[in-house]
């Protein structure tokens, strides 16, 4: 019995390991690729939608085509969860920009900031609670794409999942569904906490925005 | 202090501003008035260069702005806008600090700054200072906009229609506050509006805006006094009082339609005249309209019998001035001539109208009270 409870314990570390690292992939590459996008108006206009279809391709296919390349390596999890968890962060920087309200950009020209400080003062901090509500979205997702990557044999809670349906074991299914799911409501659970700090100082404690 | 020379800008092949020349000195109210589209915003925001002139020049303390850092110009220039556009993820501390900080003042310094520019406003540092703009009433957000824009003292501020969005009350008293300030910290303020209320009660300078030119550039008295079109004078409404009243002349006060009678008429039709007007005095004209004098109801009814026409019956005591004669003097004569009216003819000698007490008193009303 505590053999079990040790793998488990052992592939939910593994499992949220993949998480946390692709969502930190994700989330800078999502944030600093939305940012530039947001500086190019007509770009993102035209590669936001195509992002969107990239985004609906199955992550199987993704990693196997990944695996084809890169063989049986971390490497290609990471790679593969990476850019899934940059979609939904991506998606959700360049609308919180694009979101800002005029007047605020105008107030902070005028006071003579340059572009960066723009950014950095004034954009990013209001745009925050949308940049963390796709922070939410892909490390909820990222839990359970994880679990491919015990389709290439790479560990994490899918082992249990795969080997329990190719031998037709509940409990084995269980075993890797249920930390899964509870892996998916705590690490939400926090990234809510962090949503309900940011969005109070954004917008003041009253949290209404004007 | 601020000199607009010859700037033009056009978009889209559409003249925005044609050829603006101006100057405001140091510690001059400005503000630019007109319909919407005139290019008065334009104007405003070019002084901190969020907008470029396609020619021309713009000089601030005798330095042509474009040769400055337009970041370092905005840093040194205030800026208010109608939305406030208080930054919501900052404290009133922090929203105030934001160009000081801009410009590295030390901490020390920037709260020193709060803190006086709080208490310049009326508004306890520990109960707002670290309140977000959230929290606050519309009123106290723009004084909190404008506190930002004077807070690295900046020597021109700019103001771009900062109460139009508040109710009348708050305005008003907002108004008199930045009047206050700008007095009290001897500041330059470029202002824009639309409402020629606000404009008459805080320059020190209209410049009334259309099309992209300048129409008027003139103090609020003079404006009032002679606007250059009549498109001002709508703008001015019912603040514009005319002329002043040393310049008023006894046309403006005089009773008109007076009914006159031929001297050759009899004295019959002259009665009845009398009788379906309701008057006991006409005034006799010739044949060509001259004025001749006064019939009078008692002359008639005394020696009408013994004459035909009116003719010998016409006195002319009655006191005669001239159209375009001063007002005050006219009422002077009236005054002391004992004389219920005068006569006022025109250069022809021809009745233009008469001058009673009554018609003096309702023409010193409506001058008076509009």
């Amino acid at each position: 019995m505590n053999d079990v409870l040790m793998s488990i314990l052992h592939a939910t570390l593994v499992h949220t390991g993949y998480t946390l690292v692709c969502v930190a992939i994700g989330f800078v590459l999502g944030v600093s690729i939305g940012i530039g996008l947001s500086r190019l108006p007509t770009l993102s206009r035209y590669l936001l939608p195509l992002l969107s279809i990239l985004n609906t391709v199955p992550g199987i296919v993704f990693i196997g085509l990944l695996f084809i390349y890169l063989g049986l390596t971390p490497a290609t999890v990471i790679i593969a969860l990476s850019i899934y968890a940059m979609f939904p962060v991506l998606k959700n920087t360049v609308t919180g920009l694009s979101g800002v309200d005029q007047q605020y950009k105008e107030a902070a020209r005028g006071c003579g900031m340059n572009q960066l400080q723009r950014l950095w003062r004034v954009e990013l901090p209001l745009a925050l609670p949308s940049i963390i509500g796709g922070l939410r979205m892909s490390t909820v997702y990222t839990v359970s794409w994880a679990v491919l990557a015990a389709m290439i044999g790479l560990g994490g809670l899918g082992d249990f999942i795969y080997k329990g349906v190719s031998s037709n074991n509940n409990t084995l299914i269980l075993q890797g569904a249920i930390p899964a799911a509870i892996l998916a409501l705590t690490l939400g659970a926090l990234v809510d906490l962090l949503q309900r700090y940011v969005t109070r100082r954004t917008m003041g404690k009253g949290g209404v925005m004007k | 202090m601020l000199r607009f020379e010859h700037v033009n800008l056009s978009y889209g092949g559409q003249n925005i501003l044609n050829d603006i020349s101006f100057e405001i000195q140091q510690g001059q109210f400005a503000v630019f008035i007109g319909p919407s589209g005139c290019g008065k915003t334009t104007t405003l925001k070019m002084i901190n260069r969020l907008i470029q002139p396609d020619s021309g020049h713009i000089y601030l303390d005798g330095k042509d702005i474009s040769t400055i850092d337009r970041y370092e110009l905005r840093r040194h220039t205030g800026y208010v806008i109608q939305q406030i556009g208080l930054f919501p993820n900052m404290t009133v501390h922090q929203n105030i600090c934001v160009v000081p900080k801009l410009l590295k003042w030390p901490k020390d310094k920037c709260d020193q700054v709060v803190r006086e520019l709080l208490e310049m406003v009326g508004l306890p540092y520990d109960q707002y200072a670290h309140k977000y703009p959230s929290e606050m009433s519309g009123g106290q957000q723009q004084r909190i906009g404008i506190l930002r824009a004077l807070a690295a003292s900046p020597p021109v501020v700019l103001m771009d229609e900062p109460f139009s969005a508040l109710d009348p009350m708050t305005r008003r008293s907002l108004q008199l506050e930045v009047k206050n300030l700008q007095q009290r910290l001897n500041k330059t303020i470029i202002f824009v509006t639309h409402d020629m209320e606000e404009a008459l009660d805080l320059a020190d300078v209209i410049i009334f805006m259309d099309h992209g030119h300048i129409v008027q550039m003139a103090p609020p008295e003079e404006m009032l006094e002679s606007p250059a079109t009549d498109q001002i004078r709508e703008f001015l409404g019912k603040h514009h009082t005319g002329p002043s009243p040393a310049e008023l002349t006894v046309d403006h006060f005089m009773r008109t339609g007076i009914v006159t009678v031929n001297q050759n008429r009899g004295i019959n039709e002259c009665v009845s005249r009398m009788q379906h007007y309701n008057v006991d005095t006409l005034l006799v004209v010739d044949e060509y309209r001259r004025y001749q004098g006064t019939v009078s109801i008692a002359d008639i009814r005394l020696t009408g019998h013994v004459v035909k026409t009116i003719g010998p019956l016409v006195r002319s005591t009655t006191p005669v001035v001239h159209v375009g004669d001063n007002a005050k003097e006219c009422f002077d004569q009236l005054i002391s001539s004992g004389f219920p009216y005068l006569v006022v003819l025109r250069d022809d000698q021809t009745v233009a109208g008469i001058v009673t007490k009554t018609s003096m008193a309702s023409a010193m009303a409506e001058q008076l009270w509009g």
